[in-house]
């Protein structure tokens, strides 16, 4: 197609468009004109001498053809043939793109088409932006890390990370659990496991007990033991038991899954580097924090690169020193003989005050203070303060490296937590068994009590049936314990202690020591800010692993306490406000700054690791516990999975069921698992083959440079590397590649 | 000059709409007098250095002054619009680590000639530590930095050296970034 324009003086522009063969007479034109229109000048037409088409002008030319031959008419015929051809095609294209050049019968559907795609590109960009606006907290996180810097502020990234995946959490617990069971199950005081006991009823309103979420809370959506075990609810036929089951298994596996989506995205990040051989250049290029706005914040990360920099030329100088070994190795035997002193004592006074609360449980609720009945979660919460305390004293005997003592650390409060999680969760596992035994007397004691009411109501129908008609209030039923409502108590009550302490630890411990620091600096003898007790650090390793533990937590309970994820949204809301505001009023950046650099999947890993050690205690009692006869959606089965068998029989066909049940042969599940460990030894091959291939090409590009160098190419760099790198393939030896 | 302009065209998505609407009137909120609110008829205006150099994004920062001159037309350190906008889209989280590290490089070679040499190297670790260090700490720092780093043995650093050393880096992503 080829363009030819005419500018005038005037502003009317014409535009003509020739369709022209190279070799051809033939002519297919279509020319029009865009006028801009000009009312004062003539159109253009009138004016324009008649132009001749090409195919009329060659014809009037052209002398007389020859007397032609067979060849040559046989020739002259193929090309006419070739041309319409030429010419049809030509027809078409211009036919179709007519209406981009804004020209003919395709126009306006074209215009129509650009508007949209203009349109869409435009919605496009506006829900990016609305999906950037959305985003919570970016304006809180930005201040921080501007006057942090970017480590303490990974602590407020991974807590909204969490905030979003118990958002999910959330959504399906509640939607799917809680809502369904409030609109379509029976109404509090319809069914025995709905009420509360008549003994209890007179406290049951009060602060005290559902503080401690007895009472009416216990007796309500929030717990496992108020759901009913019917099969369908609701005139939508609600499967609540098959729901039940099946958000506990989902929210396992989606936090598993978006942890180990959180993992691998961080892999890549890594470029799989060694950590010494660039020490220097990264000390040099790296560590300055280009997020800093604050001119505290800059002096305190000047410092510490200098002091950064002053310890790296001291090891560089002093590296063969070889001080006492025999000292150090004994002194750092002492230290973790002393941690594992810790560690021991602390597990034994959990186990103790759990015991003891026990004991409490039996005696009469009035007796109780406020500290025992809330001993064992006071204990668990002031160990996790103070231990790691301990911790850094016995630090100070080893003698390692800051960043090596840091991770010694960090591992060490990582033990001291979970072997708490599992004393914990040891003697709950105590406490169920107690409950299982009970149940069995009181199965015995409520055939008893049935005998009873048959009686009496044999009794009352032989009477003239005058007086009331015979019934027996839910409350007055006698009740099984639950034990899947007491463990969900217990987490509850654990989790909602650990808030008020975290919380009253922050205000005690920062903001009134900040504000005696700050206020009593004026008539106290030494200088409080600079020397003790001044202003707190954040503890980012702290915190975090804080945070790891409690999620465990959530991810423990949630089976038999459906709110608690709810729970932990709210907290997890006030903590970014109540911390953000104690980070920015409270502390001060810290004054060495050490990174576990690859701490971002150290955590992450930290956190997979209790995932997986929080779903398998759950799991373990899905599987092999009986649940309570008169309590939660699977009252009446022998085990809480036969759930799932009951809805293949009743909802599916029974050619599914047939199916299923052969699916789960034994010998079938075995094939399955060789061929998953297969698949597992496969893919690892692959990526042990694909690392080999990527460190090989790395020692080309290094090989290149050399080259590069030393031939001292005039040319860019990526030409020549092109070049070279194909050159030392053997592709380039073959033909069809000579442009190599 | 032309690995920029293609890793140019990868970043020009890099910063969201929203950003660069917020950015553009941080520029006109800087200089006021300066900036027409209307740029339709792109006008040729520039914000001198001193302005970029008191946001409180740059104040702090040791190197702003060779990043304001990295970025402008000139090399002067006064910027136009367009400039202010690379600037941000080159540190902002979405860019990626190549185009990053192409621009670190130039920012730390302080006399532009294309290589980092033992002298751009003592202004850097000076500027960083603020003078803090001794003459002889100083240079002892840039020998171990041209061991480490320097693959082709020529006493500095190309741009092939930095890039292999600094794409390697775990910290020079989550560094090299102003959140805006």
């Amino acid at each position: 197609v080829e363009w030819s324009g005419e500018c005038l003086r005037s502003c009317r522009r014409e535009v003509q468009i020739k369709v022209e063969e190279k070799e051809d007479e033939t002519e297919e034109s279509s020319s029009e004109e865009e006028e801009e229109v000009e009312d004062k000048l003539p159109r253009r037409e009138s004016l324009r001498p008649k132009r001749k088409r090409t195919r009329d002008v060659i014809n009037e030319d052209d002398p007389e053809p020859e007397p032609e031959d067979e060849e040559t008419r046989k020739a002259r015929e193929k090309e006419r043939r070739r041309r319409l051809k030429r010419g049809a095609e030509a027809k078409k294209f211009v036919s179709e793109n007519e209406g981009a050049l804004g020209k003919g019968k395709g126009k306006r559907w074209f215009a129509f088409k650009m508007m949209m795609a203009k349109k869409w590109a435009k919605f496009l960009r506006d829900f990016e932006n609305f999906k950037a606006a959305c985003v919570p907290w970016e304006n809180k996180i930005k201040a921080i890390e501007s006057q942090f810097g970017s480590s303490v502020a990974s602590y407020f990234l991974f807590l909204r990370w969490m905030y979003g995946v118990n958002m999910v959490l959330f959504i399906l617990t509640f939607s799917l659990i809680m809502l369904p069971e409030y609109l379509w199950g029976l109404p509090y005081g319809s069914l025995p496991r709905k009420t509360v006991p008549r003994a209890e009823e007179a406290s049951a309103a009060n602060f005290g007990v559902l503080y401690d979420f007895n009472g009416l809370a216990q007796y309500s959506v929030l717990f496992y033991g108020y759901y009913d075990n019917k099969r369908t609810i609701g005139w939508m036929n609600f499967r609540l038991p098959l729901s039940y089951f099946l958000v506990g298994i989902m929210c396992i596996g989606y936090s598993f899954l978006v942890v180990l989506k959180a993992m691998t995205k961080n892999i890549g990040d890594d470029g799989g580097g060694d950590d010494n051989t660039f020490n220097f250049s990264w000390k040099v290029f790296t560590s300055w924090d280009y997020l800093i706005g604050n001119p505290e914040t800059a002096d305190n990360k000047f410092n510490s690169i200098t002091m950064n920099f002053k310890e790296a030329i001291t090891e560089e100088k002093a590296a063969q020193v070889e001080e006492n070994v025999h000292l150090i190795r004994f002194l750092r035997f002492l230290a973790n003989f002393f941690v594992f002193l810790t560690l021991g004592g602390s597990g034994y006074l959990i186990f103790w005050a759990v015991k003891r609360s026990q004991e409490f449980a039996q005696q009469d609720p009035d007796t109780l203070g406020w500290w025992e009945k809330n001993e064992m979660n006071m204990v668990m919460s002031l160990l996790g303060m103070f231990c790691p305390t301990l911790f850094d004293l016995f630090a100070e005997l080893e003698d390692y490296h800051p960043l090596i003592a840091l991770k010694w650390l960090l591992g060490r409060i990582f033990a001291l937590l979970l072997g708490n999680l599992y004393v914990f969760i040891l003697a709950l596992m105590d406490e169920i068994n107690n409950k299982i035994e009970e149940e069995k007397l009181v199965k015995a004691n409520i055939t008893l009590w049935e005998a009873n009411m048959i009686k009496a109501y044999n009794a009352s129908f032989s009477e003239n049936s005058t007086g009331p008609p015979f019934f027996v209030h839910p409350a007055d039923v006698p009740r099984g314990p639950c034990w899947e409502t007491m463990v969900g108590q217990e987490f509850v009550r654990l989790t909602v202690s650990d808030v008020l302490t975290t919380y009253v630890t922050i205000l005690i411990g920062d903001f009134l020591r900040a504000c005696f620091v700050r206020f009593c600096n004026y008539c106290w003898c030494w200088d409080l800010e600079y020397g003790y007790p001044s202003y707190t650090e954040f503890d980012i390793s702290g915190n975090v692993l804080a945070l790891i533990f409690n999620q465990g937590m959530i991810w423990m309970g949630s089976f038999f306490a459906p709110s608690l994820p709810g729970i932990n949204i709210l907290r997890l809301h006030t903590s970014m406000y109540f911390q953000c505001w104690a980070v920015m009023c409270c502390n001060v950046p810290e004054a060495r700054v050490f990174k576990a650099s690859r701490s971002n999947n150290f955590y992450l890993g930290m956190l997979l690791l209790i995932l997986f050690l929080s779903t398998m205690p759950v799991l373990y009692m899905i599987v092999s516990l009986p649940p309570s006869f008169d309590c939660g959606p699977f009252s009446g089965k022998n085990r809480m999975f036969e759930v799932i068998g009951e809805t293949l029989e009743h909802d599916f066909p029974s050619w599914m069921a047939k199916i299923l049940r052969q699916l789960s042969n034994p010998g079938l599940v075995i094939a399955v698992i060789l061929v998953m460990v297969l698949a597992i030894y496969y893919l690892n091959a692959t990526a042990k083959g694909q690392k080999a291939a990527n460190l090989d090409l790395k020692k080309k590009m290094k090989m290149l440079q050399l080259l590069v160098a030393s031939n001292k190419y005039p040319e860019s760099p990526e030409k020549v590397h092109f070049a070279l790198l194909f050159k030392s393939n053997a592709i380039c030896e073959r033909p069809e590649n000579k442009h190599c | 000059g032309q690995q920029a302009n293609s890793l140019h065209t990868r970043a020009a998505g890099s910063v969201s709409g929203l950003h660069i609407f917020h950015k553009e009137g941080d520029h006109e909120d800087l200089a006021p007098q300066l900036v027409p609110l209307d740029y339709t008829t792109c006008p040729d205006v520039k914000v001198p250095y001193e302005l970029i150099g008191s946001m409180p994004e740059l104040k702090d920062n040791p190197f702003r002054q060779r990043i304001a001159q990295v970025f402008s037309e000139d090399g002067d350190g006064h910027m136009t619009l367009d400039n202010f906008l690379d600037m941000f889209s080159v540190m902002s989280e979405m860019a990626p680590r190549d185009l990053k590290a192409y621009y670190a490089f130039k920012i730390y070679d302080f006399n532009n000639d294309d290589y980092i040499c033992a002298w751009d190297l003592e202004q850097t670790v000076t500027k960083l530590t603020r003078g803090e260090l001794s003459a002889e700490e100083v240079s002892l720092v840039c020998e171990k930095v041209l061991d480490e780093a320097d693959g082709d043995h020529d006493g500095r650093l190309s741009l092939e050296d930095f890039q292999n050393m600094i794409l390697r880096a775990p910290d020079f992503l989550s560094t090299f970034h102003i959140r805006i």
